[in-house]
């Protein structure tokens, strides 16, 4: 931000404060709000420049001034001047715009795992340890957190305005989406993709805490099984076990160190055993078959939940050790992705 | 030199014997009729009556919207509110509206044409589009629909059971009308121009029309598609948007905004037209960069196509398509900021005058502009993420599509009144409605800007009371903008009767449609016109007045 800190101080204070703008409660916020004061600037700007013409010619050249018309053809200097500025302003937007979504959209490589379901009109959230909450997420502040996303039923979009991110839930697909709280507090979370009757009912509540307070709310709202030891269970009483076991005799492959590795198929192609792979293996089997395996193993639409896909997927993961592996897959360059706010900046060079 | 001519004296003017109104009488000469002027009126009647309809809906919602909790009414009922105000403003108002009544009427007057190139077809049209009101309207008598205009799946084809079928079929079969009424805008604009109207002598109305002609022929038939993939959806279960059989929800997003992205220019393109005739006329000015204005709208017509994808910035496009679409999004908006500039230094060194049409102009630049601007802002990825989905979004299109459109849209319809009516409208209460107008507008529409950066998702029927001040501020504007709109009912409907005599050129303006009889006769034109002037050549007009003067003395 070449902005003077002092100003920037300034502004962002007297403005969070105020009832006209959000609280600023992520690492995101400072750097979402430079670019939304940048635009409303070019705007004010535009307007001005185009109502004081307009007001300047309605003036100066009203009938009663100016009877007579002079008749003009046009300029190829002024219309490559007004081709060219707005031309340049937007492009400059753009590149500002991108680089903000690519910082939005690129989780860090260390970012602690939180599993939301969307349904009509719910918000489930699941922590790998095995803490449930509906309509409700507690993260600790300094730490990035990703959600990985996916609905049951139609779409919807988990988003929370004080840390300026939203992003999709869409059936069949696993999204994500990542920020890093700075503030404690409690945030409103909104549903913002029409999704039913209930659609404004589906509000949650985004709970910040000190990491200690997190660490106590982890230990207090343990439900005793993490969301790997769930998916152990559905994976011995799903049968998956009588095959996947790991033997060399087993008809299906063994599954131990499988996630974030590249899979040899039998059409020749290479997979990524991501979230949404295993997730898709799981309910198309037929059409993602191993090589060197047969096309045997059964479909399990419909028969497992959402939240019971989830557990498994994370009983796999935790069949492996390469978890950094996976994660670099995702992000070429995690350590651009986690970003420094011009707070956090200020204080260092303090 | 200009001469000023005076308007007849108003005691001894009467209206002309034999015009296009008093040709035929009967209702089965109008419902029969192939003459485009009348089916504009038709069409006129018909979209001002859904425009009511819808502005009743929206009047629902922002009284909902007065207070945080959903009290006055249920919640499905307030989505079946507002679902029935994008339906009908969309499909039923904006995308016809000037193409189907001022382009249905002028177009072919503009061009020195009899008629379009196919009038039945033209009737047809209109009767689709009755066709489509009446499926919407049964709808609406069944039970309503809940979709939201959008009709994301696998919500409208999954896990509603409203009367999505009937409406998808009012859209479908309105689909139709628009792409007849863009084939027989195209094919006139080809073939019926006058001897001497050239492409660039053609009135940048013609332009602007010509240009949203090929979007709805192009486009409109991608939402059919999508439109009877919905329904196969729905009725056999196809499963082409459905993930558990092997389709894909996000295509859907995709046909379904390959269209509605460059609607948008068809609802937009034809009010620019508007605006360019009208600053002309109230300037007595040709319009600045002539060329550059029609090629803008043609630009605006070719990049419309490829931007459709900014819908879907945070729906799981990849980062590297996202990129692509926002930068021709940046593209597509410069058109636009050209036009804007050229009104403006259109005016410079004119002669203005400040009659309504003009007001509403004024109204049109400003509120565009800022439309436009903000158009920007969720154009931009990063700052889209944030402001999508909420009321920020809803502020930007009702910018563009009220503060923009349907300004062009009053400015156009009292321009061309004297035109269709033979008679003048009261300027005064006129541009008190338009001043009432703005006003209402920006009082509508501004807060809602800073309710969606403060977050509020929209299509909500309650919402966190922090958001309320703002929303009574929305709803009293609306309240405002109510009344604006009620204004020129009232008195255009007084002016058919006891209007002045508007005569055959009241603004002095140079455009063949008042070089003609207000109203018009039934084929127009006594003897075909031979052009010789450009378009909005203000010498050529005084010259003519003073030949005619002379001949007359």
């Amino acid at each position: 931000m070449q902005i003077s800190p002092v100003l920037w101080q300034f502004l962002t204070k007297w403005l969070t404060s105020s009832a006209l703008w959000p609280d600023q409660a992520s690492t995101i916020a400072p750097w979402a709000d430079a670019l939304y004061i940048f635009l409303w600037l070019m705007t004010v700007v535009g307007v001005i420049l185009v109502g004081a013409l307009v007001l300047f010619f309605a003036i100066r050249y009203r009938k009663e001034r100016h009877p007579e018309a002079v008749q003009i053809e046009g300029s190829t200097l002024l219309e490559a001047t007004w081709t060219i500025i707005p031309l340049g302003i937007f492009l400059f937007v753009f590149v500002w715009g991108a680089w903000l979504y690519f910082r939005i959209y690129n989780p860090p490589a260390d970012a602690m795992q939180v599993y939301v379901v969307g349904k009509q009109w719910m918000w489930k959230a699941e922590h790998p340890g095995g803490q449930h909450e509906i309509n409700a997420l507690h993260v600790p502040t300094g730490r990035p957190v990703q959600l990985t996303m996916i609905s049951q039923d139609v779409f919807h979009s988990y988003s929370i305005p004080a840390f300026r991110v939203k992003r999709e839930v869409i059936p069949g697909r696993y999204t994500t989406v990542w920020f890093n709280a700075t503030k404690p507090g409690t945030y409103h979370l909104f549903c913002t993709q029409y999704c039913g009757t209930l659609h404004s009912g589906m509000i949650g509540e985004i709970t910040v805490m000190d990491p200690a307070d997190y660490q106590k709310w982890t230990e207090e709202s343990t439900s005793g099984m993490s969301l790997a030891q769930n998916g152990e269970r559905l994976f011995a009483s799903l049968g998956c076990i009588s095959c996947h076991s790991g033997n060399a005799t087993a008809s299906g492959p063994s599954l131990a160190g499988v996630y974030g590795s590249k899979i040899k198929m039998d059409d020749g192609t290479e997979q990524v055993a991501t979230d949404g792979f295993l997730r898709d293996v799981i309910l198309n089997p037929s059409q993602h078959v191993p090589y060197g395996y047969k096309p045997i193993m059964p479909t399990y639409q419909g028969q497992i939940s959402e939240e019971g896909l989830i557990d498994l997927v994370e009983y796999i993961k935790g069949l492996k050790t390469n978890y950094r592996v996976q994660q670099t897959l995702d992000t070429s360059k995690s350590d651009d992705a986690a970003p420094i706010t011009p707070v956090a900046s200020q204080k260092v060079t303090q | 030199m200009s001469t000023i001519v005076s308007l007849p004296d108003q005691s001894t003017a009467t209206l002309p014997k034999k015009n296009y109104i008093n040709a035929e009488h009967g209702l089965l000469s109008w419902l029969l009729t192939a003459d485009h002027k009348r089916i504009a009126l038709l069409y006129m009647f018909s979209i001002t009556f859904f425009f009511f309809i819808g502005g009743f809906f929206a009047g629902m919602v922002r009284l909902e919207l007065l207070t945080p909790a959903g009290d006055l009414m249920a919640a499905d009922t307030y989505n079946k509110m507002f679902t029935m105000h994008g339906i009908v403003m969309i499909f039923l108002f904006l995308v016809p509206s000037v193409p189907a009544t001022l382009g249905n009427f002028f177009l072919p007057i503009m061009i020195g044409a009899k008629d379009l190139a196919f009038p039945k077809i033209n009737l047809l049209s209109w009767y689709l589009y009755m066709a489509a009101g009446i499926f919407v309207i049964t709808t609406l008598v069944l039970g309503g629909v809940d979709t939201g205009w959008t009709f994301t799946t696998p919500l409208s084809t999954h896990y509603l059971n409203t009367h999505v079928a009937t409406t998808a079929t009012g859209i479908f079969i309105a689909g139709f009308s628009s792409i007849f009424t863009g084939l027989n805008f195209i094919v006139t604009v080809h073939r019926m121009r006058a001897p001497g109207m050239t492409w660039f002598r053609l009135p940048l109305f013609v332009w602007s029309n010509y240009a949203a002609s090929v979007l709805m022929v192009l486009g409109t038939p991608v939402l059919a598609i999508a439109i009877v993939l919905v329904a196969l959806e729905r009725t056999i279960g196809i499963g082409v948007f459905d993930p558990t059989k092997g389709g894909d929800p996000l295509l859907f997003q995709h046909l379904f905004w390959f269209y509605s992205h460059p609607a948008v220019y068809i609802m937009i393109l034809p009010g620019f037209g508007v605006i360019s005739e009208v600053v002309s006329t109230f300037t007595r000015k040709r319009v600045f960069g002539y060329t550059a204005v029609a090629f803008s709208s043609v630009a605006i017509a070719v990049f419309g196509f490829f931007v459709w994808a900014h819908h879907m910035f945070i729906m799981g496009v990849s980062n590297y398509s996202a990129l692509v679409f926002s930068l021709l999004t940046m593209l597509v908006a410069v058109p636009s900021a050209i036009k804007i500039f050229n009104w403006a230094f259109t005016m410079q060194k004119g002669s203005i005058t400040f009659e309504t049409p003009m007001l509403y102009v004024f109204g049109f630049i400003g509120l565009f502009t800022i439309g436009g601007l903000t158009g920007v802002f969720l154009g931009s990825l990063g700052m889209d993420v944030m402001l999508t989905e909420t009321y920020f979004v809803v502020a930007h299109f009702h910018f563009v599509m009220v503060g923009g459109m349907l300004m062009a849209f009053l400015a156009g319809i009292h321009f061309w009144w004297p035109k269709m009516t033979g008679r003048m409208y009261p300027e005064g209460v006129s541009k008190f409605a338009a001043v009432v107008t703005f006003i209402g507008f920006i009082l509508t529409f501004f807060p809602q800007f800073v309710v969606g950066y403060l977050g509020m998702p929209r299509r909500y029927a309650a919402y966190p009371a922090e958001y309320q001040v703002l929303n009574v501020l929305s709803t009293a504007g609306a309240t405002v903008l109510g009344v604006g709109y009620m204004l020129p009912l009232f008195y255009l409907a007084w002016s058919l009767k006891y209007g002045a005599i508007a005569g055959a050129n009241p603004w002095q303006a140079t455009g063949l449609e008042w070089q003609i009889q207000s109203p018009p006769l039934t084929e127009n034109f006594i003897e075909t016109p031979i052009v010789t002037q450009e378009a909005y050549d203000y010498e050529w007009l005084a010259k003519k007045q003073e030949r005619e003067l002379q001949h007359v003395g």
